[in-house]
């Protein structure tokens, strides 16, 4: 084609392909088979292990940025629970979390007949990051002296029966940064040994890996499709694994694109290489 | 027919605050993806709207759940409960910090600076240290070597050099020559390909977000989606 | 005294959070538990300072008819009606108090769902563009060391997604992309971010206490 030059393609041809490509198996589904890794599994395998009427902390520390990712993750977390008759505490370091967190659990509580107060709580957002991570440890309702609806901690049933980390079998941390996974390894994990597992975004979870591996998080999420295998696991597929057809194909697309500006690198480099001989 | 009132006012038994919901969230999503294109006043306004609204979540959040039930009802609480007065000052250190707007007076916020910065380098101080560097240590040095298969107790052996070849790399104070050269060198592959795999999952976050959108463009509002 | 009264806070403050770690009495655990709390109120108002800042940069903006004040009224127009909406105390409006409160079912949760959800959502999903943009203009195999991170980058790129499975399918288990993708972030990959975590560490531990002791400074600025 006259005038047309691989090397100088409008970035907004780029971004009609990559439009398409994801629209595409959105609309007609491809339902591509999936593995399930270890960090998820060992998760699954951890919460399925607690007794029924324990309480379990959600802690949701994620904005609305990442709920592609997160968000199948508390559905599948609060699912898996409610279904085990865990009964659920959720608290929050970032200020976006709470109304996240409630949407995702109000459905499921009417779904299950789960009763607000009795078998979970949101105790919704407190300012300090790391400082209230230790304040938890000291005294959880000290540190939340009343629920994300104002009501006091002391009027709520299920918070009668908790008062610090010896009281919590698990705490499921969601997290998309900072203050997030390390802070609650660091400072709660560490320091009162209460088992962790983490839901993470794609971009946060690979310097997870060593938590993993030293026994300090007894599981790991990683992005869609960490939400996609626990969504699997619980038998509920939704959102996470709806998604992984279009991740694929998209991920296909841009390992060719890394590819076909690479060939058409080295051709250039080779073609100049050839014209210096040439001269020389 | 069906599809064009689904569109319009949502699926049968949706309420109106859904479907309006549902336009505006849609409309300023169109807002933000028309910067694809160039640069423009709607574009714009939707950022200038985010930036507002942001701002406001935050601080009705911080009102109601910090500062009401930290500050405000422990020093004026209601009748027949204690005056917690030591309350005061925290109270103080946070109006000194907002007088950092007061250029004659900012140098009290320097008082609330130096607390939060005094308690964060102290929790920070022991918390690295144990959750990071005692544990990540003990991790390393227990790694198993002698249970779990050939391959496996290769791939620990690996795993045991990679982490004192990367230490070795972030070693400044030799200079990188001989077998600290070598060593640092092997740091470098095994970073290289960590920052690949890290790379490899930043693009799978990243597409994740877009998949995210695109599944309320598609279902929630075209309802294109099963 | 402008800067040795902050200083001796900080050094009080971070000297007691690191007796507080060591110590088990209850008497330090008490006092440690309510300077706890006072750190969230005084976090709480270094929130503050930001949205004020925000607030002071546009209203100068607008006053001086500067260029784009018309996108600094919408933006402090949409903060003051969901600030009115979210703290607005005891108006009712209908039989439940939509007004003047942050739970579900009220005005300030319909507008921060549907309206600041969505527009986080959508930045931040901008960037899938550009990083498929990006991976054709500028991911380049320059030297052996990218070259080793960009094939680390397209084996978990592929074996992270049913389509690795799919292209390996029939093979032994050990030479498919998920179970390669997983070795590498079992075993390099966490490796390598071990060595980084306990670099970090060590940083931080310096650090820390050169701030306790007074040492490190440019927090307090370059003021006198």
């Amino acid at each position: 084609m006259a005038g047309f030059d691989i090397r100088q393609i409008d970035r907004r041809v780029i971004f009609t392909l990559i439009f398409v490509v994801v629209a595409w198996p959105l609309i007609a589904p491809m339902r591509l088979p999936m593995d399930v890794t270890a960090p998820v599994q060992q998760l699954y395998d951890t919460v399925e292990a607690i007794p029924e009427g324990s309480v379990v902390m959600l802690a949701g520390d994620y904005s609305p940025d990442t709920m592609p990712e997160l968000q199948p993750m508390v559905r599948a977390f609060v699912r898996h629970a409610f279904r085990r008759n865990l009964r659920i505490v959720t608290t929050s370091l970032w200020a976006d979390s709470p109304p996240l967190i409630e949407a995702a659990m109000t459905p499921l509580a009417e779904e299950y007949g789960k009763a607000y107060g009795t078998d979970f709580v949101n105790l919704g957002y407190m300012a300090g990051g790391t400082v209230t991570l230790l304040g938890m440890g000291a005294s959880i309702p000290n540190t939340f002296p009343q629920d994300y609806y104002q009501t006091p901690v002391g009027e709520i049933p299920l918070m009668r029966e908790v008062t610090n980390f010896d009281d919590v079998a698990l705490v499921m941390n969601i997290s998309s940064g900072t203050p997030g996974t390390r802070e609650w390894v660091q400072q709660v994990q560490s320091r009162y040994r209460v088992p962790l597992a983490s839901g993470t975004t794609a971009v946060a979870a690979p310097p997870f890996y060593p938590y993993v591996q030293s026994g300090q998080l007894v599981g790991l999420m990683g992005g869609l499709k960490g939400a996609a295998e626990y969504e699997m696991l619980v038998e509920a597929p939704g959102d996470a694994v709806r998604g992984m057809d279009a991740q694929s194909i998209v991920h296909a697309l841009i390992v060719f694109f890394i590819l076909l500006g690479n060939v058409v690198y080295l051709a250039e480099r080779r073609s100049k290489a050839a014209r210096a001989d040439a001269t020389a | 027919m069906n599809w064009l009132h689904d569109f319009l006012l949502g699926t049968p038994g949706t309420t109106p605050s859904v479907v309006v919901g549902t336009w505006v969230a849609a409309v300023l999503t169109l807002a933000i993806y028309s910067f694809l294109y160039k640069d423009n006043p709607f574009y714009r306004a939707a950022e200038s709207v985010f930036v507002g609204l942001g701002a406001a979540y935050w601080l009705a959040i911080l009102y109601h759940n910090t500062l009401v039930p930290k500050l405000f009802s422990p020093l004026f609480p209601p009748a027949g409960e204690p005056v917690l007065w030591y309350r005061v000052f925290p109270g103080i250190l946070a109006v000194f910090m907002l007088l950092r707007f007061f250029p004659k007076l900012s140098w009290l916020s320097r008082w609330s600076l130096g607390f939060v910065v005094g308690m964060y380098a102290g929790v920070n101080t022991t918390g690295f240290a144990q959750g990071d560097f005692v544990a990540q240590i003990h991790a390393t040095v227990t790694t198993p070597l002698t249970t779990g298969g050939g391959l496996s107790i290769a791939l620990n052996a690996a795993a045991i050099v990679g982490v004192i070849a990367t230490l070795v790399y972030f070693f400044f104070s030799k200079e990188h020559r001989g077998p600290i050269g070598g060593a640092a060198r092997l740091g470098i592959w095994f970073l290289m390909v960590a920052f690949g795999a890290s790379f490899g999952y930043t693009v799978m976050g990243r597409v994740s977000l877009l998949i995210g959108r695109m599944t309320f463009l598609l279902r929630d509002w075209l309802h294109l989606m099963q | 005294m402008r800067r040795e009264i902050p200083l001796a806070i900080t050094f009080l403050v971070g000297m007691f959070m690191l007796v507080d770690f060591f110590v088990p009495h209850h008497a330090v655990a008490a006092v440690g538990e309510e300077l706890k709390q006072w750190g969230t109120i005084v976090i709480a108002a270094s929130i503050l300072l930001g949205i004020g800042n925000l607030i002071r940069v546009h209203s100068r903006k607008i006053a001086r008819r500067q260029t784009g004040w018309g996108f600094s009224l919408v933006c402090l127009g949409v903060m003051g009606v969901m600030l009115w909406l979210g703290l607005w105390p005891g108006e009712k409006l209908g039989p439940n108090p939509l007004v003047g409160s942050i739970a579900q079912g009220t005005y300030f949760n319909w507008m921060y769902l549907n309206m600041d959800v969505p527009l986080q959502g959508t930045m931040f999903s901008l960037l899938a563009f550009f990083i498929a943009s990006a991976a054709y203009r500028a991911f380049r195999l320059r030297s052996p060391e990218a070259s080793l991170l960009l094939i680390a980058a397209i084996v978990v790129m592929l074996g992270r997604v049913p389509l690795g499975q799919l292209l390996t399918r029939g093979l032994p288990e050990k030479a498919t992309l998920p179970w390669i993708t997983e070795t590498i972030m079992t075993y390099p990959n966490m490796a390598a971010f071990r060595g980084i975590l306990i670099g970090a560490a060590l940083g931080v531990m310096a650090t820390g206490l050169r701030i306790i002791l007074g040492i490190e400074r440019s927090y307090l600025g370059g003021e006198k």
